[in-house]
């Protein structure tokens, strides 16, 4: 996949995230194939759960400091880690070194860390320097902006990039792409009235649009896309832009049985 | 005004059903967002004066006591009176008594959000002196006995033909069958009669968007005009501002109106930028025989220093809320405090205590819009997520949501319980759930499948599946 000569392979550690891990292990495989078809040696950690992201939002400094410290430790030993979601990539790298700035020990260890730590499609393209993927998709995708993802993270133009080497893909954008869908994490629980108005001006974005696919890089904005699409009944899936650029679009979108 | 936060949530859910509201609040995006991008695409060097600016009021703010010293000697020499206000109650005192000393019954205002947060208007009526709100959004908001629900738009909230509705109940006095369809028209009718009422006010009060500290200068910018007469027409006027309005000079005052006037309302520049330095003097053609400032503290300086303080650098443009899809939704009565939308959601703990309004740095999906155009640079989600921890320190979030919470964090931190905990749940919803691939109501899932489908999980987790092939 890239054209550099193989030195040695980056290996990589995969954070799958906790929603992949539970809900959609195709996230992660696919994740996988992007990483080794990129010349990576890709290993999983069994001893991962979650970044701690629930704790850290809900004000729980403790326990948010305890979990990064658990995933301090399962990931420092890998060159780089990455995250197929640019939200808890972003809890990893953009707020992990403040979490835990009051403790030397762990503060510098939080920096390392942090340094090389990445969302997986701008690893792809702005680390490793993929510039095309083989896969293929036979439809038309509207691509939303996760928050984090675009604000802390600054992901926009990468996985569009990307998408336009998928043969057979066309890229309908949907009107405000780059406002939120209303998940937020416990936010959607906590204000499920407010949650619900907001991801319902999202899905009339993404309908408008005429995409028969809408693609993110976080699961759980997808998720809530998706289950609105679902509720409202409009034929739209919803999959990871992981899922498309491996090509692994076999597998039922998102809410969809086989 | 009355704050209502600890009733957000009902709040938020009659707004989400006011009909008017949700028309009014289609409005913001056109009206505000749109025209903010297009001015600031307009000048590439946007960014490096927003740098500026926020270095401007760091700068300040970490002498603060110096340039509020500096401001006080300076405007004094003008021949103003510079009062100390610690609290709202001493701000409505000292105003009461001016307006005593000069024999006040009317009273004309400018938009001011700091005369909104110490509840001046309610105050001064009770006290037999009417305060007559000249901006025509708060004029509106007045004659309906509402707060504003923004704070540079206060009557964003409503609709034409709600303005028309209200003109006809109160213009009595004005021809029944007169044509009120244009908002010029509207506009028309404000302007006529607020006209008699400018000329008679005893004392015109206004807020400051800056106080100068070199040169004692009070600052308001207006797009109508009516801060203009409200303090050169009366015999008094009073500026009511809060500490961190202070800035060191002109020059700095020049910056700051450059981003602000672009992040509020696309415009270039507003319409009028007024700066007033003392009384009038002998051979000036106009102005107040006397002039006041009124500097209120009301829990600020306890930010100075604490994880608050760059909230401090506000420059009250009003972006924040007018990008945020929280505040697109229920817009900004619902908040129930007179700031709204992020920044409000920052204050009004630090003005009105966590207690009271706890829930508005909940209500939050921390999207980060907010900050990402904040002339300012305030990191709003992050000073949002600190006032989550200090109601998280002190218990005051609902015991579901910290158990729930806590049980989670103690699996989350022991990684084979965790696996094994998973493994059974997750094993037992991708089977029931195979099927249809979807849930449409599981029990303690309400809050999710009450307004959407629940995706299922496969019936194993992603690091059980690599375990498998590994083995």
């Amino acid at each position: 996949m890239t054209d550099k000569p193989s030195q040695k392979a980056p290996h990589v550690g995969l954070f799958a995230t906790c929603l992949v891990d539970l809900f959609r292990p195709g996230v992660g495989f696919a994740a996988i194939k992007l990483l080794e078809d990129a010349g990576c040696t890709v290993s999983v950690p069994q001893s991962q759960t979650c970044c701690g992201q629930p704790a850290y939002n809900s004000g729980d400094r403790r326990d948010a400091a305890a979990i990064a410290k658990t995933v301090i430790a399962a990931f420092e030993a890998y060159d780089f880690v990455v995250v197929p979601s640019g939200s808890c990539g972003g809890t990893i790298k953009k707020h992990y070194p403040g979490l835990l700035g009051d403790d030397r020990e762990w503060g510098a260890r939080a920096e390392a860390l942090s340094a090389k730590t990445h969302e997986l499609i701008s690893f792809l393209t702005d680390i490793l320097g993929v510039a095309a993927v083989s896969a293929r998709f036979d439809g038309s995708v509207t691509y939303h902006d996760s928050c984090s993802g675009l604000r802390e993270m600054g992901i926009e133009a990468q996985p569009r990039a990307l998408l336009e080497t998928v043969d057979g893909l066309t890229i309908r954008e949907m009107a405000d792409a780059d406002v939120c869908c209303g998940f937020g994490g416990t936010f959607c629980v906590k204000y499920p009235e407010l949650s619900n108005a907001i991801v319902e001006k999202k899905t009339e974005a993404i309908a408008a649009s005429g995409a028969d696919t809408v693609l993110a890089g976080d699961l759980g904005c997808l998720m809530n896309m998706a289950g609105k699409l679902q509720r409202q009944g409009r034929p739209i899936k919803a999959r990871h832009v992981a899922e498309v650029l491996a090509g692994m679009t076999d597998m039922p979108a998102i809410g969809e049985s086989e | 005004m009355r704050i209502t936060a600890p009733a957000f949530k009902e709040n938020a859910q009659n707004a989400l059903t006011d009909l008017h509201l949700q028309r009014a609040l289609e409005h913001v995006e056109a009206g505000f967002i749109h025209k903010r991008a297009k001015v600031v695409a307009a000048l590439p060097e946007f960014d490096a004066l927003r740098d500026a600016a926020r270095d401007i009021k760091n700068h300040t703010l970490e002498h603060l006591d110096l340039y509020l010293e500096a401001y006080e000697k300076a405007a004094t020499k003008a021949g103003g009176q510079v009062h100390w206000a610690e609290t709202g109650g001493d701000a409505r005192a000292i105003i009461l008594d001016i307006c005593r000393k000069a024999g006040a019954k009317t009273i004309t205002k400018g938009k001011s959000m700091v005369s909104e947060e110490i509840n001046i208007n309610d105050f001064l009526a009770e006290n037999g002196i009417e305060p007559v709100e000249t901006d025509l959004g708060e004029y509106i908001i007045q004659l309906r006995g509402e707060p504003p629900s923004h704070i540079i738009a206060p009557a964003v909230h409503l609709t034409k033909d709600q303005v028309e509705a209200d003109f006809r109940r109160v213009h009595t006095h004005l021809d029944a069958a007169r044509d009120l369809s244009e908002s010029t028209s509207l506009l028309a009718e404000a302007r006529g009669v607020l006209r008699d009422k400018f000329l008679a006010a005893d004392v015109g009060m206004t807020g400051a968007n800056f106080l100068v500290a070199e040169t004692g200068t009070s600052v308001i910018v207006t797009n109508e005009g009516n801060g203009d007469l409200t303090q050169v027409l009366p015999r008094v006027h009073i500026v009511i501002a809060s500490i961190e309005k202070v800035v060191p000079t002109l020059e700095d005052v020049s910056t700051l109106l450059r981003v602000l006037a672009r992040s509020a309302t696309g415009q270039d520049m507003t319409v009028y930028n007024t700066f007033s330095t003392g009384p009038r003097r002998p051979g000036d053609p106009d102005g107040p025989e006397e002039y006041h400032v009124v500097i209120l503290d009301n829990g600020r300086t306890a930010m100075l220093g604490n994880e608050f303080h760059d909230m401090l650098r506000c420059i009250r443009c009003g972006a924040c809320m007018n990008h945020c899809p929280v505040y697109h939704a229920i817009g900004g009565h619902a908040y129930g405090t007179p700031y709204v939308g992020p920044m409000g959601a920052v204050l009004a703990p630090a003005l009105f205590g966590l207690d009271e309004a706890a829930n508005l740095p909940n209500a939050s999906t921390f999207c980060g819009r907010c900050e990402s155009v904040c002339p300012m640079r305030i990191p709003l989600p992050k000073l949002l997520r600190h006032w989550r921890e200090k109601e998280f320190e002190r218990g005051l979030a609902p015991a579901t949501q910290r158990w729930g919470l806590g049980v989670w964090a103690y699996f989350a931190q022991h990684p084979r319980l965790y696996r094994l905990s998973t493994r059974l749940a997750i094993g037992a919803l991708g089977w029931l759930g195979k099927k249809k691939g979807r849930f449409r109501a599981l029990p303690l899932a309400g809050g999710w499948t009450r307004h959407r489908d629940l995706p299922a999980p496969s019936s194993r987790t992603f690091i059980d599946q690599i375990r498998d092939r590994e083995q």
